[in-house]
């Protein structure tokens, strides 16, 4: 079992502490709220000697992922990190380095998309990328984050794998919120993610054509190999995760569970709120309601077997939502009903929305959403159309 | 072109193609809906028409005149028009 110290770190500075034992060659990110200590914390670290990488001071999130593209293709170890408007600039080039099966890691401080302007935490930015073909998971806390960034390396530079990887972690929630976490040892961390190559680089003695162009005659088969090569990620991600937990002793899987023993109904969460979820449950199960709680730590590739295994024996499954798709409701919540189409048509899934734009969740709010939940699934019953409900949105019309 | 045939078993991994300039193969002429002739009696041998193609496909042979690569030319018109003693003459093509 590892060794490693036990320090007080923000959740942006373990991610940089990650990147830094990960030992990457390039840097190109933009700052932008709440990621900015990240970037900040590597330019530093870069500038002190403490990291022997270029960092490209880029004039634009769009530039970065440009960047990073660019570097991975020379068969560079690279890194970035974003946020809410500064994704969305980034959007048209996240889908370059997956079809291009570049390794590039990046973090995302999640944050809620404008307008109105808001800098605080939802996941409106993550829904927006759900499609880009980055392998995706959420951290709960700065060691998760750690640990997550550092897996990403190894997942992303697997010759099976070779897809970009993007660990989520809460913004403000984790990227400013000082913990204790473990910090291994370099020469751990340097042992668990071994220099690597990619099968193609840029190369003048080996000349190759990258990002090519695809008529329609190839473009369908471009597309289907990158589809079951995603698809084919999903045990190579858990043999990892494996891996790190016999070396540094804390396991991860692509859904996970709180207190699901004899569980009749469970909450379903992603992020760090999961934390406060657990209380709640803890509660719950002191008054006598046997829920437990499933997280979702693998966002894509979507474990479809996991989540069915997951709910096996549950009754009622409670979802929460930290966006919304705007004429559809939860988007999890959609996800979620879509896996479990056809496989357990006796079970229920109810889904809330809560904590958009940094609102906090409380404990009496899962809480809520529990009881909530029984008394709409007796509606459902009843025939009655359920809508979503944001927790704790004020109605107003007095006025 | 190369390539039609191929299924998404055979493609090398992120599309990537390793026959470095394969683009050559690519045939584009079978976009033309007109094709350039030109009137060599008139031809000064300028070779603006060369210069101007935007598909880079006229030559020059061997006795100086700018001939378009038919398997490239888009049909454009450009040389057409550029072509200071107006010897080049769009003309449809038809079905074979
Ligand atoms: S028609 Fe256009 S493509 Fe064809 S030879 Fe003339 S300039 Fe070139
Ligand atoms: S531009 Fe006209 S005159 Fe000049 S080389 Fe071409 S065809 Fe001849």
């Amino acid at each position: 079992m590892t060794k490693g110290k036990i320090v007080g770190l923000e959740g942006s500075f373990a991610v940089a502490e990650a990147v830094r034992m990960a030992n990457a060659d390039v840097i190109a990110a933009y700052p932008i709220t709440p990621q900015t200590h990240i970037v900040e914390r590597l330019s530093e670290m870069v500038a002190d000697g403490d990291l022997d990488a270029d960092f490209i001071c880029v004039e634009s999130e769009h530039s970065a992922m440009s960047a990073c593209v660019g570097a991975s293709a020379a068969g560079a170890r690279v890194f970035t990190c974003s946020a809410g408007q500064g994704l969305e600039l980034m959007h048209e080039v996240l889908y370059i380095p997956s079809s291009m099966r570049l390794p590039v890691v990046a973090v995302a401080a999640n944050r809620a998309l404008s307008a109105p302007l808001s800098v605080w935490c939802d996941h409106s930015d993550v829904m927006a990328l759900r499609d880009i073909s980055w392998i995706q998971m959420f951290a709960e806390n700065n060691q998760q984050a750690f640990d997550l960034t550092t897996c990403a390396y190894r997942i992303a530079e697997d010759k099976d794998v070779l897809f970009p990887t993007m660990v989520h972690i809460d913004g403000f929630y984790l990227s400013h919120v000082i913990e204790d976490m473990v910090l291994p040892e370099e020469e751990e961390v340097a042992g668990f993610i071994p220099d690597y190559e990619h099968p193609f680089v840029l190369d003048p003695d080996k000349p190759v054509s990258m990002g090519c162009y695809g008529p329609p005659f190839i473009y369908p088969e471009t597309k289907k190999a990158q589809d079951v090569a995603f698809d084919n990620t999903r045990p190579k991600i858990q043999e990892i995760w494996d891996e790190f937990g016999e070396i540094f002793g804390r396991h991860y899987s692509p859904v996970e569970s709180y207190k699901m023993d004899g569980a009749r109904i469970a909450l379903l969460t992603m992020g760090s709120c999961s934390e406060t979820a657990m209380l709640a449950v803890d509660e719950l199960r002191e008054a006598g309601i046997d829920v437990g709680l499933i997280r979702l730590r693998l966002w894509r590739p979507f474990p479809f077997k996991e989540l069915r295994e997951a709910v096996k024996q549950l009754d009622l499954l409670v979802v929460l939502d930290r966006a919304i798709s705007f004429g559809m409701g939860g988007p999890v919540c959609s996800e979620l009903k879509s896996a479990l189409y056809n496989k357990r048509e006796d079970l229920k899934i109810v889904g809330f929305i809560a904590g958009l734009g940094g609102r906090d969740i409380q404990i009496s709010e899962f809480k809520y959403m529990v009881t909530q939940a029984q008394e709409k699934v007796k509606a459902i019953e009843r025939g009655e159309e359920v809508e979503t409900e944001i927790i704790g949105v004020r109605e107003g019309g007095g006025r | 072109m190369g390539g039609e045939g191929l299924g998404w078993k055979d493609l090398e991994i992120g599309f990537v193609v390793t026959e470095p300039g394969n683009a050559s193969s690519y045939k584009t002429g079978d976009w033309r809906s007109e094709r350039p002739i030109r009137e060599n009696e008139r031809c000064i041998k300028c070779g603006l028409c060369y210069i101007y193609c935007p598909e880079a496909c006229i030559h020059e042979d061997e006795e100086g005149y700018f001939e378009a690569d038919l398997y490239y030319c888009k049909g454009c018109g450009i040389c057409a028009h550029e072509c200071p003693r107006s010897v080049i003459s769009m003309v449809e093509e038809k079905e074979e």
